[in-house]
């Protein structure tokens, strides 16, 4: 049986009170939204706080609202809620099939936006009790200095694995954090950093309050593809957003976000292939970019050479979705 | 210096809906609902599988919606309406999916059946909220993609819910739409 070691619960009804309790108690502070994460890391042992900020009676941080130009979107705005809203699956389709895809039914009731955002990263090693963690003796997040997934790694690669994180940089997502020194915005492509430790560049101090993501133009389509061993619960091997922005006939430019590989996501710009033609070449041609820069590593179950082969499947799939192509080639089809 | 390092921090007083009745207990802030249920208030039904969010045997509703026990600081629920495998029937007599998971056999160890009937129940209440309502084993599936069996292979449990869906969906349709007169 797994308990949680004691913290302080605090359960402010203001965004001012959340700020203060958040800059008096830093860094021995966590936000906890929905718990889905945060509660089994504690309880492993892999998180250890003192003081525990809820956010669950913050209004500011609750629900979706549409302008001319934006959708804003509440960072405690809950999992199912995203994924069911109907402006969502309007205007940003592969944001609310990401959401749609999280973990399980309870969970995706109980987890909200921000949480998935701010999702640790994980790894075969560390996502274990700290009684199983003691028998080699902690790794590079785990109080020890050795690393147990990639043999003679010098830094911490447990990897982002936060479903709703590349179609939000896919469609431009921008955070907004505040503090007691005031508001923060900053692209959701810039808040990763390369350190599995610790890879959200979002301050102790900092509460993440929502995310305003532009509506995208009539030309621009995003494609979100996630393979995992069963369709519910598990988190992803593959996680990846494809954009393209077309002027109907032709590529004028676009990205590639590949998740769970490392605790930064890689961004892969497509201008360079500005004029190619929406075709099977272009699906075969960023699959093959994707394959040459983005590297799976032996840090999350399943071989890495393999999970890279099965990367380049799902952007070709991502692909011929966004352009009308059959999802499969056809010489599969049976 | 962490909070662990010190005195643990004392009970705090939580309101909340258990089952219909009004209950208010004073609980660790540590606590999860699941050790509230089961070791605060003795409410066995809810059962401890795997503590992280894996398996689904600790569902119970909250303000409606499967939720994990097991993840929920009970802290965090006051002032909501709470319903465990406990509340589920009426007046002594068993839900409708309790009746149809017995009769079908869609429980063998019956680890998970608490959890499953929590999932279930829900999707058996949105369904009749629904516009056009089908009953689908998909989405019955889908429904249940948080509770792990590992028995009976899932395929009797899908019977008793798609039977009790279709029961229900049969009942509103009767209702709505009350039979022509006899000549």
């Amino acid at each position: 049986m797994l308990r949680l070691p004691p913290f302080v619960l605090h359960q402010p009804a203001t965004l001012a009170e959340a700020i203060a309790l958040l800059a008096q108690h830093a860094p021995d502070v966590r936000v906890i939204s929905g718990g889905t994460d945060l509660v089994p890391n504690l309880k492993l042992g892999q998180t250890k706080v003192g003081h525990l900020v809820s956010a669950r009676f913050l209004e500011e941080l609750h629900g979706i609202t549409r302008t001319a130009t934006h959708l804003r979107i509440g960072a405690a705005t809950g999992l199912h809620a995203l994924a069911q809203d109907e402006d969502v699956r309007e205007v940003l389709p592969a944001l609310a099939y990401a959401a749609s895809r999280i973990a399980s039914p309870q969970i995706r009731n109980m987890g909200t936006l921000g949480g998935n955002i701010s999702l640790d990263t994980r790894c075969r090693y560390i996502n274990q009790t700290e009684l199983w963690r003691e028998a080699l003796g902690g790794c590079l997040k785990s109080h020890g200095t050795e690393c147990h997934v990639v043999p003679g790694g010098q830094g911490c690669v447990a990897a982002l694995s936060a479903d709703t994180v590349p179609p939000l940089i896919a469609y431009g997502a921008i955070a907004e954090m505040v503090s007691d020194t005031g508001v923060r915005r900053a692209p959701v492509a810039d808040l990763f950093q390369q350190d599995g430790t610790w890879h959200v560049r979002i301050a102790r101090e900092e509460l993440l309050v929502a995310v305003e993501i532009p509506i995208p133009a009539p030309g621009t389509r995003v494609a979100y593809r996630k393979w995992s061993v069963r369709q519910s619960i598990d988190f992803p091997l593959v996680s990846l957003a494809v954009r393209l922005d077309t002027d109907g006939a032709a590529l004028v430019g676009g990205s590639i976000v590949v998740s769970a590989l490392g605790p930064r996501p890689r961004v892969l710009t497509l201008e360079r292939l500005a004029g190619r033609p929406l075709d099977e070449a272009l699906a075969q041609a960023l699959g093959q970019m994707a394959y040459d820069r983005a590297r799976p590593l032996p840090n999350i179950p399943y071989d890495a050479e393999y999970r890279r082969e099965r990367m380049v499947i799902e952007i070709r799939r991502a692909v011929r979705v966004l352009i009308g192509l059959p999802e499969k080639p056809l010489m599969l089809q049976t | 210096m962490t909070v662990a390092d010190s005195t643990p921090p004392a009970p705090v007083l939580v309101n909340l809906q258990l089952n219909g009745e009004p209950t208010s207990v004073a609980v660790p802030p540590h606590w999860t609902l699941l050790e509230l249920l089961r070791y605060g208030l003795g409410l066995t039904g809810t059962k401890q599988g795997c503590d992280k969010g894996d398996c689904g045997t600790c569902t119970v509703r909250i303000d409606g919606e499967p939720q994990l026990a097991c993840l929920t600081l009970a802290v965090e629920v006051r002032d909501r309406h709470v319903e465990t495998v406990e509340g589920l029937g009426v007046g002594g007599e068993p839900h409708p999916l309790q009746e149809a998971f017995a009769r079908v056999g869609a429980a063998q160890c019956g680890f998970c059946t608490p959890g499953m009937l929590m999932s279930a129940s829900a999707y058996v209440d949105a369904l009749s909220l629904q516009d056009d309502p089908v009953v689908r084993r998909e989405d019955i599936a889908a429904a249940l993609g948080g509770n792990l069996c590992r028995c009976t292979g899932y395929t009797k449990i899908l019977q008793a819910v798609e039977e009790v869906a279709q029961l229900v969906l049969d009942r509103q349709r009767d209702l709505a739409e009350p039979a022509a007169e006899q000549p």
